[in-house]
């Protein structure tokens, strides 16, 4: 008798445990799916935009899915894609060396009056295939945009982030977000608007 | 730099919905007397038209998917036993649960008589069954070509936002007339058109844009034994919305929500000729 209440109860909890957590998995992992797939586009995207190379982007956006999947028991219920594209950015950083100082940039004004001249030559259309398309040639300028202004104006522009989302993401404050959005919508302008006053350099 | 330093984040701020009321009063009197800084924001407005007409923003490779998600089920480990050992596909699986559960209904509806009952019964099931109709070997071709559509330099055939020049662009390459009604300012901008393939027959695509997600509109004459109305179905998680009209039918395929897509289908008969 006290054999089977001892031996009884036992196996009973540890069925069901093991029951419990296997349903636990599964719901962690269809909570996930549901949650962070739609924004695989967003993540592959910034990764691009970052490595500037489709195969390493790849490497990067599931890496990073990866690591989201490992904590995403410290997901909170906050917008998903900012959580996410986070950890893309933290992936590619530690992929380039694991350092900040890649994306962290220089002060603007260092940058100011440097980079047209650079760029221009670069993304002259007689040194691009014949064959590009229009908006091929856009993003082979927006590659050009040197970091981290780059990366704000993917997160800004084709992300549609807010600035206190992509101030969270680059891990500064929004003002300097918005200078770092001001300095690239002046850099594209320079590039792409054929009578684009040339702020910078006068 | 502009002639007012200050007040160039705040045009950024202004352009991106970003200023709180009293900034936005403020610098939009500043633009009422200041000629730079007015030719400032058109410069930003400008550069983001540019951006925004672009299909800059790439899609995720179909491997990539699949690789994340075989990573997903690595970690998650083996399916419960209590649940189904794998993951149902999302049609099927919903319709066996919505015949289900009409059948329950209609059977302890004992008060019925039997003809209300069959009746009742048979229109539970023409629901059930219609959109298993719709999901056929058609849809799958439509998703396939809208996804290739998405490659870059494959989207359009004719780019141009101009009506009048998509409608006629399709003349002589298939034998109907799409309407190709300009929608810009309820929000579905044109994109231009595109020869396409279905069953082996050619279709006219004509693609639009909502936001960042492009809508194919897929157009071929109706079959004779074509359903009319609409008939909306996910497929692999993209929204498809059917109609025919005309003669014609039309195949609306997104990754848009699907209240988008009926939106769009309204817009789209409402200025259609």
């Amino acid at each position: 008798m006290t054999g089977r209440g001892f031996f009884w109860p036992r196996l009973a909890t540890s069925t069901d445990r093991g029951s419990e957590e296997a349903r636990e998995r599964h719901d962690k992992a269809e909570a996930f799916r549901r949650t962070m797939m739609p924004h695989m586009d967003a993540a592959y995207n910034l990764a691009r935009y970052l490595t500037r190379d489709p195969t390493a982007a790849e490497d990067i956006v599931q890496d990073a899915y990866l690591r989201a999947y490992r904590s995403f028991d410290t997901w909170r219920g906050e917008a998903a894609k900012p959580w996410l594209l986070t950890i893309v950015r933290n992936c590619f950083l530690n992929s380039v060396g694991g350092s900040a100082e890649r994306l962290s940039g220089r002060p603007v004004h260092e940058l100011v009056g440097e980079l047209p001249d650079e760029l221009i030559e670069t993304s002259n259309p007689e040194s691009l295939l014949a064959d590009q398309t229009e908006a091929e040639m856009l993003r082979a300028t927006i590659d050009q945009i040197p970091e981290p202004f780059r990366e704000t104006l993917i997160l800004r522009e084709l992300e549609e982030l807010s600035y206190k989302e992509i101030a969270a993401i680059a891990n500064v404050p929004i003002g300097t977000i918005m200078s770092r959005l001001a300095r690239a919508r002046q850099m594209l302008a320079d590039l792409l608007l054929p009578n684009a006053p040339r702020k910078a350099r006068s | 730099m502009s002639l007012h330093p200050d007040t160039l984040p705040l045009l950024h701020g202004l352009v991106d919905g970003e200023l709180d009321a009293a900034n936005t009063i403020a610098i939009e009197a500043h633009l009422r007397s200041c000629p730079d800084c007015r030719a400032e924001l058109e410069q930003i407005q400008a550069v983001r038209e540019l951006i925004a007409a672009a299909p800059l923003r790439e899609h995720a490779p179909d491997n990539l998917h699949k690789r994340i998600e075989l990573m997903i089920d690595a970690e998650a480990g083996p399916a419960p036993r209590s649940h189904a050992a794998s993951r149902p596909s999302p049609m099927p699986g919903r319709f066996a649960w919505a015949g289900g559960g009409a059948a329950a209904h209609v059977l302890s509806g004992r008060w019925l008589s039997g003809a209300a009952t069959g009746m009742i019964a048979a229109s539970l099931a023409l629901a059930v069954v219609m959109p298993q109709m719709a999901h056929t070997d058609v849809e799958d071709q439509l998703v396939q070509s809208h996804v290739r559509s998405l490659l870059v330099g494959h989207l359009v055939d004719i780019p141009t936002s101009n009506r009048h020049v998509v409608k006629p662009w399709f003349n002589g390459k298939v034998d109907f007339a799409p309407s190709v009604p300009e929608l810009a300012d309820q929000g579905f901008p044109l994109v231009g058109g595109r020869l396409d393939y279905i069953d082996n027959h050619e279709v006219a695509a004509i693609v639009y844009r909502r936001h960042l997600h492009v809508i194919n509109l897929f157009v071929r004459p109706a079959h004779t034994l074509s359903l009319p109305g609409e008939v909306t179905t996910h497929h692999d998680g993209y929204s498809i919305v059917r109609w025919t009209t005309g003669g014609l039918e039309y195949w609306a395929v997104s990754d848009v929500e699907m209240g988008d897509l009926k939106l769009f289908r309204q817009t789209y008969l409402a200025r259609a000729q």
